[in-house]
């Protein structure tokens, strides 16, 4: 086995140092977010009071995601991320499942899900920071305990790389099994028939979970996670810690008080 | 050549165990859950599966060092 015959194909090429490239995953991408756009600007134009045909479907999967972003973000944020969360949901679905027409997946290429992870890396903390300040993000990741920063930079280090090698293996690892069936069946047919007759209907089971049931889940596992640890971030310290230190700085002024009396008396 | 070979099934067969042991609990707490309460089977259903597939992301880390270690042979 040859692991350079399991990565994306590269279609062009930059320059003759052969560095730079697309790949297919890439290419497909952006065909994809071009194809989503248009449709999405098509099922939102000429909207009415009453609902009708496309709209009743489009309503359907806005509210759904409103309130998707309500339960998992809480209502002050809900109205602004929503349509973030909407878009990388209806995308990763879609990118997850084109293994049902032939293509390969796009998710099925490290980059790419790497790309996304870092997406999310950088929305958590840009709007930590933005929400709490450098300071309130500092007190926020040491909440109870001041050592716990370590965990937490740890833990926020380590979520890209879970939430980028996550999705890739999922979707990595469908397609490998659905291809392995692909050339057992094409095998055992060769010794009856020179058309590879039993692929056609026998993976269908295998793309029922690894191109539809299995890209639902990693998609919605992958925002629901980006979601939830955006909450977190932006929650702020928790108001037992607060009380506790505003509790035990009180206690020391009092300390140094008693003491700068005892002196002066 | 050989022990690679022997390396990747037994990376993949001891990631497959744990991962095994861990989803049968959640499974088994989410059942006793829906037991106990129907009327919120719906949300649990959602958690649980969440959690699954949460804890095959180590299935799937030792998915990928059997092929990075297949590719070595």
């Amino acid at each position: 086995m040859n692991l350079n015959e399991l990565g994306a194909r590269i279609i062009v090429y930059f320059g003759s140092s052969g560095k730079f490239f697309l790949s297919e995953s890439t290419c497909y991408a952006i065909i994809l977010a071009v194809i989503l756009a248009v449709v999405g600007i098509w099922l939102g134009s000429n909207l009415q009071a009453v609902p009708k045909g496309k709209q009743v479907l489009v309503e359907l999967f806005v509210g759904w995601i409103y309130k998707f972003t309500e339960e998992n973000l809480g209502k002050e944020f809900a109205r602004s991320f929503a349509p973030y969360f909407g878009t990388l949901i209806l995308w990763l679905v879609c990118a997850n499942s084109l293994g049902l027409i032939g293509i390969r997946p796009i998710t099925a290429d490290v980059s790419i899900t790497a790309g996304l992870a870092a997406l999310s890396f950088v929305l958590i903390q840009y709007n930590a920071i933005r929400h709490l300040g450098i300071g309130g993000r500092l007190s926020e990741m040491r909440d109870p305990f001041s050592f716990m920063i370590i965990m937490d930079i740890i833990s926020d280090l380590t979520f890209p790389v879970t939430l980028a090698l996550r999705l890739f293996g999922n979707i990595f690892g469908g397609m490998i099994v659905v291809d392995l069936w692909l050339n057992l069946m094409s095998t055992i047919s060769a010794t009856f028939c020179p058309v590879p007759i039993l692929r056609c209907v026998t993976v269908i089971p295998l793309n029922l979970f690894f191109d539809m049931f299995e890209p639902v889940i990693q998609g919605y596992i992958f925002t629901v996670l980006t979601a939830i640890n955006l909450r977190r971030g932006m929650e702020g310290t928790s108001p037992e810690t607060l009380e506790r230190r505003r509790k035990s700085k009180e206690k020391r002024l009092a300390k140094h008080q008693a003491k700068q009396l005892e002196q002066a008396g | 050549m050989g022990l690679i070979a022997i390396g990747a099934g037994i990376c993949m067969g001891l990631a497959a165990l744990g991962v095994g042991i861990g989803q049968g609990i959640v499974a088994n707490g989410a059942m006793h859950g829906m037991s106990r309460q129907p009327e919120i089977m719906g949300k649990l259903l959602v958690n649980m599966i969440l959690a699954m597939a949460i804890m095959e992301t180590a299935l799937v880390f030792g998915l990928i060092i059997s092929i990075i270690l297949l590719g070595k042979m």
